[in-house]
């Protein structure tokens, strides 16, 4: 332990002989402890990110290599995202020459990859990967160009733009450190039922194709020799915008000292990822936790009273702040009451230089919506002051088998 | 003699009920929201999906699921028109064929959104004759697509769902 960190511990200790809200996850008091940078800790910074505009945005490096080379190069600026899984970097991001995946027929693999509002295409590629001091080898990871293979029909045919340029991503990449082991799963083994997401592409074009979960993107933090069944993302508390927020990126859930559960209560989830959050006495179950996501997203106007923003679209815009509470039910039976600031996104824009928004929210969906579309969506500020943990599915932990989220 | 006729019959009439909807998915390759009751059967080929018909207060629903685990449930008016959409499964449907007409607009919009902070969120369209909203994450997206000029009197854009 360095200098520091006792200091810190020290003071955290006398904090703690004061205040009600130490010791664990800390989710109703909003007071938290962030790690040190160490060997399974890598530092994360909220800020503009690389494109200089992002709001509510987790960035960290990552550090990839030529398998079993020591030609290596370090990516800043890589958006940290528990709701989707595996390592994506830009092509123009990219100096260094990776092994490119091929097909049984010996053809290059290239993904497309579906997200909410946008695609990622381009090839996928194995790279020795490397995280603080963690380590994983011929990872399957994404390299995204819409140059390097033409984009087939199918993955225009998801009708959002793509995402592959610094521009159109915000990012120079993500990585995807949610509960899946592969971005896909069973579904893209066999071509028959491959959802659009796996090709290989002879130069006659691409073609859809089958794709073992083995050889499919992979949540690097699973191919880690040690620390790899989860993740806690710790980020302090911040109220008033902010330009930047410095956190961690702590790899491990009860693997060493400075990552375990304490009192953190434990959700587990539904096979696709999902709980259920209950809200003014309506629950809704595609609820989730999404350090990817900019804002607190629920609902609708005509159900929280929010009114939207006109300009900033897509934000809720109150005349003045909203204190709201929700209530998070685990599939275990866990349940705990959130309690959540929203301001006027138009507001909270005003000043450019802002980059962290603690209080930013917007509509899940439509005012009269019907329930199965309804849904919380925990981004980003949710995890200001508070320390997350993520466990990956199948993985064993102190607090029971992943999938599970733990604040 | 006469059951195996009508036996035969039968199959004779099937195989005929079978080469219309193989004519139908060719001349009608796309339809679905805007589109009449023929661009369902031509959606449920397309996503090789079981399909199961229930009927409501004003419309019926054309629900798929296809083998990849992806569920579609198309809204069709009394006059025979698909006049919402709605899905649910781990990965998007293919857009371009539940949308039909609809997509390029969708495209357009989908594109032309965002504003002067980047960040990733839920997609929220609405324009005059398309609304469409995708939500979710990895391995589980809903969304549907309605035209409200299209919803049949009584019918609220809650029931698309």
């Amino acid at each position: 332990m360095t200098n520091s960190r006792r200091l810190l511990t020290a003071v955290t200790g006398l904090a703690c002989a004061f205040s009600s809200g130490c010791g664990g996850g800390g989710s109703a008091s909003k007071s938290n402890v962030v790690t040190q940078p160490g060997q399974n800790v890598a530092p994360i910074t909220v800020n503009a990110g690389p494109a200089g505009n992002y709001a509510n945005g987790a960035f960290t490096s990552v550090t990839v290599c030529a398998p079993g080379s020591s030609t290596c190069q370090t990516i800043d600026g890589v958006l940290v995202d528990t709701g989707s899984t595996g390592l994506r970097i830009l092509s123009s991001a990219l100096t260094l020459k990776l092994t490119q995946q091929e097909s049984a027929g010996g053809n290059p693999v290239v993904e497309c990859l579906p997200f909410l509002g946008s695609y990622t295409w381009g090839p996928v590629q194995t790279a020795d990967v490397q995280i603080a001091g963690e380590k994983a080898s011929a990872v399957p990871i994404q390299v995204l160009s819409d140059t390097d293979f033409k984009v087939p029909s199918g993955c225009t045919g998801f009708g959002v733009p793509s995402a592959d340029t610094l521009g159109t991503l915000g990012a120079n990449g993500i990585l995807g450190v949610g509960f899946f082991a592969q971005d896909c799963g069973g579904a893209c083994v066999l071509a028959a039922t491959n959802p659009g997401l796996y090709y290989e592409c002879p130069s006659s074009g691409c073609v859809l194709t089958g794709e073992s979960l083995a050889k499919q993107v992979q949540n690097p933090v699973a191919l880690f020799s040690t620390d790899n069944n989860g993740v806690v993302i710790e980020l302090p508390a911040a109220t008033a915008p902010a330009a930047t927020l410095s956190g961690s990126l702590v790899f491990g859930i009860g693997t060493q000292s400075n990552n375990a559960l304490g009192g953190a209560a434990v959700y587990t989830v539904d096979r696709n990822g999902s709980f259920s959050v209950s809200y003014k006495g309506a629950s809704y179950g595609n609820s989730f936790i999404d350090s990817g996501s900019n804002a607190y997203f629920f609902l609708d106007s005509s159900i929280t009273g929010l009114p939207d923003c006109t300009t900033d679209t897509g934000f809720y815009c109150p005349s003045s702040p909203q204190t709201l509470t929700a209530t998070n039910n685990g599939l275990n039976g866990t349940s705990g009451m959130v309690t959540f600031t929203v301001a006027n996104a138009q507001t909270l824009f005003a000043n450019p230089s802002d980059n962290v928004f603690g209080e930013l929210g917007g509509p899940s969906t439509f005012p009269g919506s019907g329930s199965a579309q309804n849904f919380f969506d925990w981004g980003l500020p949710f995890f200001y002051g508070r320390n997350v943990f993520t466990a990956i599915e199948g993985r064993s932990t102190p607090g029971g088998d992943g999938p599970y989220w733990a604040f | 003699m006469s059951r195996q006729r009508d036996g035969l019959t039968q199959l004779k009439r099937l195989l005929q009920g079978a080469a219309i909807v193989l004519g139908a998915t060719t001349t009608l390759a796309f339809g679905s929201l805007g589109g009449d009751a023929a661009s369902v059967q031509a959606d449920q080929i397309h996503m090789q999906a079981s399909r199961r018909t229930t009927a409501a207060e004003g419309y019926t629903v054309h629900e798929m699921a296809g083998a990849n685990g992806i569920i579609v449930r198309e809204f069709v008016s009394p006059e025979g028109k698909v006049f919402g959409v709605a899905w649910q499964g781990p990965w998007p449907p293919d857009m371009r064929q539940v949308l039909g007409s609809y997509f390029d607009q969708y495209v357009r919009t989908a594109q032309a959104r965002g504003g002067a902070r980047m960040g990733r969120r839920p997609l929220w369209i609405s324009e005059p004759g398309l609304v469409v909203q995708v939500g979710g994450h990895m391995r589980s997206f809903a969304g549907r697509a309605y035209v409200p000029e299209m919803l049949p009197s009584g019918v609220r854009a809650e029931n698309i769902q």
